[in-house]
């Protein structure tokens, strides 16, 4: 059970507010050690099993690179913004007749679910499309029925921008029958001995993605009422 | 033949240029932290391939260590006024949205003809991660109709990147940390103990009982992990298998895919998922970037938990009867 230091030194480094990528390395590391640990085990033993941890992080820092291939992004986006792309959203949304900072997460919600559900997950995305488009339009949304608005308002509407782009794509992702996921319960069922069809798992995604649809829409819904509420009284905006 | 390879020489190419003109930017008094942060990176896609996994190890404590005393600064290459982009905008109109929109539909493109594309006997994707070659594709069409179009400095496009690249910090390469993270305890077994502990200390002697420790399980061991992918294969071969289908005969379809979704719900509550939640609170300026539950989760903590027991009521419902 000492394997489990390593979660304890992860939650505590978190809670301290230490530097994350720090505390991950620690973590790896006494997680690494701590399997290596028994009682009489050589202080020199423990050394090599931390050289080894650093090394095991290092080959999966190196496979996992393609994680950090999405900041290539960042160029063009930028190149846009000083060309001014985001008040090119606002513009379009403030002659934009009804629409409501509610009504426009709503909307990208369901391209992005819909989207998502037919395996098309790269079509949305944080620094591709909530920086540059989404969040700017659902700031612009608001400033047109509240004026300028509170930081608080202003950072909560953010924040929903970027809930909306997750909660879309994770709750539409497993019905398409070729996801990550879903081959990864047909992979494990199968080494269990049991068969069965991507499109079975798929097919039970669905009720879930309804669910989310139905609750989250709902909450964006009343979002714009929640807002005005919390523009009226600055004091208790937070 | 593109491969993933190709990707990873643009990128570090392209963290290479932030690490240079890091060093000359004088406004930012950290500036050799940030040339060292981004041409450590610099160096990881060019030649990660070709060191060892001590020094790819090494690599990391070097960024770890930067990262820790705080020696990233943040660079403040010349921009654009607000006045500027907003004539900006209303002079060019709405076509500034299309080297933008340019990255889907490229992306679109390579998932549902390029990919499929085999050009003298020879695909046109390499193997691994075509959505991302494409995603790359749309960047350097939407780069190229950029500069064609709008003339700026030849510099611009790296110098405007950095200024992105900058105000996301070493939040940008903690997804990735994370995963590497995930390696080291997949290693170590740490998923073996924490489902031993889970199916050795509970009391699951209903269906119902059993549904909930699995789903809450599921998020919850995701929300430690920071990624549902991890937290499967422990939580259904300590609760998911032996208990929920095994004993009381729930379809193994059913009971796996809403356990998978379950963990989703751990995902949307988790500092742990970097990329979904702390990225872009980074990329959006928000003011509690840094703590660990910041604006973004707080915002989807109330989702995540209504989905989390309509999930435990479909699997109760529908595990059972089909």
């Amino acid at each position: 059970m000492w394997v489990l230091l390593g979660i304890a030194v992860l939650v505590g480094g978190f809670v301290a507010r230490l530097n994350p990528l720090a505390v991950i390395l620690a973590a790896a590391v006494v997680t690494g050690v701590a399997a290596a640990f028994a009682p009489g085990v050589s202080p020199a033993a423990l050394w090599t099993a931390a050289l080894d941890t650093i090394a095991a992080f290092g080959r999966a820092f190196n496979d996992y690179r393609y994680i950090s291939v999405i900041w290539l992004v960042l160029p063009l986006i930028g190149i846009l913004e000083r060309y001014g792309l985001q008040e090119r959203a606002r513009i379009l949304i403030s002659t934009a007749r009804g629409a409501t900072t509610g009504r426009i997460l709503l909307a990208y919600f369901v391209l992005r679910q819909v989207s998502a559900a037919l395996g098309q997950t790269k079509l949305g995305g944080h620094p591709q499309m909530v920086r540059p488009l989404i969040a700017p339009m659902a700031e612009a949304a608001a400033e047109a029925r509240h004026g300028d608005l509170p930081d608080a308002v202003r950072y909560r509407v953010r924040a929903h921008a970027a809930a909306v782009d997750n909660i879309a794509l994770f709750f539409g992702e497993d019905i398409f029958i070729a996801i990550a996921s879903i081959l990864l319960i047909k992979g494990f069922l199968e080494a269990n001995g049991i068969l069965v069809e991507p499109l079975q798992l798929s097919v039970w995604a669905i009720p879930t993605a309804i669910a989310a649809l139905l609750v989250h829409g709902t909450r964006l819904v009343l979002l714009d009422r929640s807002l005005a509420r919390q523009v009226a009284a600055p004091e208790a905006g937070r | 033949m593109i491969t993933l390879q190709w990707l990873y020489i643009f990128a570090g190419l392209t963290f290479l240029a932030f690490a240079l003109l890091s060093a000359g930017d004088r406004a930012n008094p950290k500036r050799l932290g940030n040339t060292a942060f981004w041409g450590l990176l610099a160096v990881s896609f060019l030649f990660g391939s070709y060191l060892s996994d001590l020094a790819n190890g090494l690599l990391v404590v070097a960024l770890a260590v930067i990262a820790g005393f705080k020696w990233l600064g943040q660079g403040k290459p010349a921009t654009t006024t607000g006045e500027e982009r907003l004539a900006s905008a209303q002079r060019r109109g709405d076509w500034l949205f299309v080297p933008a929109l340019l990255i889907p539909a490229v992306a679109l493109l390579g998932a549902l003809v390029l990919d499929k594309t085999v050009i003298f006997g020879v695909p046109l994707f390499g193997p691994e991660q075509p959505t991302l070659i494409a995603l790359g594709l749309g960047v350097a069409a939407g780069l190229a109709l950029a500069m064609a179009w709008l003339r700026p400095p030849v510099l611009a496009p790296l110098q405007e990147g950095r200024r992105l690249m900058d105000a996301v910090g070493w939040a940008g390469v903690l997804p990735q940390m994370l995963a590497s993270l995930g390696a080291v305890f997949v290693i170590a077994g740490v998923g073996d103990r924490i489902g031993e502990l889970f199916a050795t200390y509970l009391p699951l002697d209903h269906r119902l009982l059993a549904v909930i420790a699995y789903c809450v399980g599921m998020a919850l061991f995701t929300f430690i992990m920071g990624n549902a992918f991890a937290a499967f294969p422990v939580m259904t071969a300590a609760v998911g298998l032996p208990l929920v289908v095994g004993q009381f005969g729930g379809d193994p379809a059913i009971v796996c895919a809403i356990g998978m979704l379950s963990g989703f719900c751990g995902t949307l509550t988790t500092p742990m998922a970097a990329n979904f939640n702390v990225v872009p609170a980074a990329l959006l300026d928000l003011p509690d970037r840094e703590a660990p539950f910041n604006g973004v989760i707080r915002v989807q903590v109330p989702t995540a938990g209504l989905i989390l027991v309509i999930n435990i009521a479909l699997m109760y419902f529908l595990a059972f009867r089909f």
